[in-house]
């Protein structure tokens, strides 16, 4: 606990914050990207302790919340099948499809199971090879590898009861989504230091380059987000666009190879549909076609595709993520939209800027 | 204490043990009579006929289903027994008679149960009841796990003694008498899908001593033991009742290091996390220094805390003042705390 308690020490972060007053000569816009920073800027109030110049926005960064409806309403109908046992972790449960979500329908009698780790998922494919074990493959590429890293080991193991029904995505391309947009009014980014954990500095550098804005890559921790700040704001008021790493006790420059390498024999590139933002060209990833067997989509197709839940036009969650407006902005916010009810993507999980905000009660 | 014919491990319960005939009788003259043997029990009667005192009574009922049944620390029977008597103790009153009903899965080893109801035997004697009446039912397998408990509880409430969690007022201090969050992650650590193992054992414990003693000494305004849902969803219910704002010292809280190691490793705060030993005081500050010293002569006590102050009235919130100066607000949580993905 040393090791994190060092990185919330009220003394550093006052320093932090006193040197980010003395460096701000403007206002600046700067979009954190994980939904685990969002999280920790809305539970220690970040934004209060911050010059008022700067206007923190709030990116697509939680894997939760962008997978798209139809993909639960999968899930929800491979989990119903007789012979599944379907394994998620925790925070999938909640997530509302279009009709009902994975806690509803354990409820009412499917197996489903919270896991902390697929490969405990792998475990129980070995423990029931009658019944086909299927895992709720949800991340950026900071959680990819372990996915695959579980079904590298069913492989192993020759255990053809186990399946991944996945939701992959990459963080760069909705970045420069987001950038091409011509109106857009980021000037600097913290990036996931944890996907940069996986795939290191260099997809951030192609961004900054191509984009000219910072990219800090930053940590989790209250005092790890106010040095990306800080680094962030030191080079806008010098009119830098680097790629710098504030989070170098997790970072290497290369990332993690072996985690690159296990990505690249299993998954290729696919337009993925991000819940708020719509389809974008390979930001995500699908299993090769060598892998077909371990594909829960293609193992389960849906026998009948689910209307889809028409969507709420009041919900500006998309237009939030993209950094254009802000909650504060929201009619729907905490009156008709909560976690229990969300109508969109940023109110569906904790790490949503949504729900977040709702969660410690902060308009 | 002891068993008049011990069970041993291929002894199960079947569905005759609560038909009411031959095995039934056994299950109650060889098992439950020899382990809460008391003249109120042994009355042989439908019910328990007791005298009563002129006055004011306590009076409550809880339903156990922990899974796993025994972690380190306890089992179901610690927790039946400590919960209810907690419960009474939090409405002031002195614990008297308690009742017991079991429901019981067909297959349940009743070695297993022989050890919970010693258990039991054991934590109402500490905590000085007596179990006055009781029923068991039989239920196929599958359509419990293994047992269920409830127990009722019956306690006197003395004299000028008025706890409710309506009279947490402006100018009252919070205490939290015990380490936060330890049993919840002593059951949590016991799960077997959870594949890591702590130290911690759960700190389940009757509290009506202490909290009798300190009542003697102290006009206190409320008192909740903070179970379900932990301190969080604790301060938020009486925060509602009462209509105040609680405000919170971060460094204050007494949360164990292996409990906050715990916690960021699942992804959960510890201020939700369900906590047995410990209760939440709430009286007037110029009384707690005082209170802090009774509560810490006692065992169950000896971590006691201010963790807080009620600091406002007219609308209700609670707040956690961190270090560096920000209020961050401790809602209701929707629903268990699950994991965070990443």
């Amino acid at each position: 606990m040393q090791y994190l308690d060092d990185y919330r020490d009220s003394a550093r972060i006052r320093t932090l914050t006193d040197a980010i007053d003395r460096a701000t000569t403007r206002a600046w816009n700067i979009m954190e990207i994980c939904g685990g920073q969002t999280h920790t800027i809305a539970r220690y109030r970040i934004e209060e302790i911050l010059p008022s110049a700067i206007r923190l926005l709030h990116g697509p960064g939680c894997p939760v919340c962008v997978t798209p409806v139809s993909t639960i309403d999968h899930a929800i109908a491979i989990a119903r099948r007789p012979n599944v046992i379907f394994a998620s972790f925790g925070d999938m449960m909640r997530v509302p499809g279009s009709q009902t979500d994975l806690l509803r329908v354990k409820a009412q009698g499917a197996d489903v199971r919270l896991l902390y780790s697929p490969l405990d998922a792998v475990e129980l494919a070995a423990l029931h090879p009658n019944r086909e074990v299927v895992f709720f493959a949800v991340g950026f590429e900071t959680t990819a590898p372990v996915h695959l890293m579980a079904l590298s080991e069913a492989r192993r193991r020759a255990l053809t009861n186990f399946s991944l029904l996945t939701s992959l995505f990459a963080v760069p391309p909705a970045i420069a989504m987001i950038l091409d947009q011509p109106d857009n009014r980021i000037d600097g980014f913290l990036a996931a230091g944890h996907v940069c954990a996986v795939t290191g500095n260099a997809p951030c550098q192609r961004l900054s380059a191509k984009y000219h804005r910072p990219i800090i890559i930053t940590g989790f921790e209250p005092v790890d987000i106010l040095y990306g700040i800080y680094k962030c704001i030191c080079q806008l008021e010098h009119h830098e666009s680097r790629v710098e790493n504030a989070y170098k006790r997790a970072v290497p420059e290369a990332g993690n190879p072996a985690a690159q390498q296990l990505m690249n024999d299993f998954l290729e590139p696919a337009t993925r549909e991000w819940r708020g933002l719509g389809a974008i060209p390979s930001s995500g990833f699908r299993l090769r076609e060598a892998f077909a067997e371990f594909d829960a989509a293609q193992k389960f197709p849906l026998r009948e595709t689910a209307p889809h839940a028409a969507i709420d036009t009041r919900c500006i969650a998309g237009e939030i993520m993209k950094g254009n407006r802000q909650v504060v902005d929201c009619p729907c916010f905490d009156t008709i939209c909560t976690p229990t009810h969300p109508l969109g993507a940023s109110m569906v999980s904790a790490e949503g800027v949504c729900a977040a905000r709702h969660n410690y009660n902060q308009q | 204490m002891s068993c008049a014919l011990p069970f041993t491990d291929a002894d199960c319960v079947l569905l005759e043990h609560g038909s009411g005939g031959r095995l039934s009788h056994r299950l109650i003259s060889e098992l439950f009579y020899p382990a809460f043997k008391n003249p109120l029990l042994q009355q042989e009667h439908d019910g328990c006929v007791f005298p009563v005192e002129a006055g004011r009574m306590a009076y409550t009922t809880d339903s156990f289903v922990v899974q796993p049944i025994f972690f380190p620390g306890g089992n179901i029977g610690d927790l039946a027994i400590n919960g209810t008597v907690n419960d009474l103790a939090c409405c002031g009153a002195v614990p008297m008679y308690l009742t017991a009903g079991f429901i019981l899965e067909e297959g349940l080893p009743l070695a297993d149960l022989q050890r919970i109801v010693e258990t039991m035997s054991r934590s109402a004697a500490k905590a000085n009841v007596h179990i006055v009446a009781g029923d068991t039912k039989v239920v196929e397998r599958g359509k419990c796990d293994r047992i269920f408990i409830n127990t009722g509880g019956i306690g006197t409430v003395p004299p000028n003694i008025d706890i409710s969690p309506l009279r947490a007022a402006v100018g009252d201090a919070i205490i939290c008498s015990g380490n936060i969050g330890v049993h919840g992650i002593a059951i949590l650590s016991a799960r077997e899908s959870l594949g890591f193992e702590t130290v911690l054992q759960s700190d389940t414990a009757p509290l009506n001593k202490m909290l009798s003693a300190l009542l003697a000494q102290h006009e206190v305004h409320v008192l909740r033991d903070p179970t379900r849902g932990g301190v969080g969803t604790t301060l938020n219910e009486i925060a509602r009742s009462a209509k105040v704002e609680m405000v919170l010292d971060e460094a204050a809280l007494p949360i164990p290091e292996t409990v906050r190691a715990a916690s960021e490793l699942l992804g959960i705060d510890p201020l939700f996390i369900a906590s047995e030993g410990t209760v939440l005081v709430i009286l007037p500050e110029k009384a707690a220094a005082e209170a802090l010293s009774v509560l810490r002569q006692f065992p169950e006590g000896k971590n006691a805390a201010i963790i807080g102050r009620v600091t406002a009235s007219g609308k209700a919130s609670v707040q956690l003042k961190t270090g560096y100066g920000s209020h961050r607000i401790i809602t209701m949580l929707n629903g268990d705390q699950l994991p965070r993905i990443c």
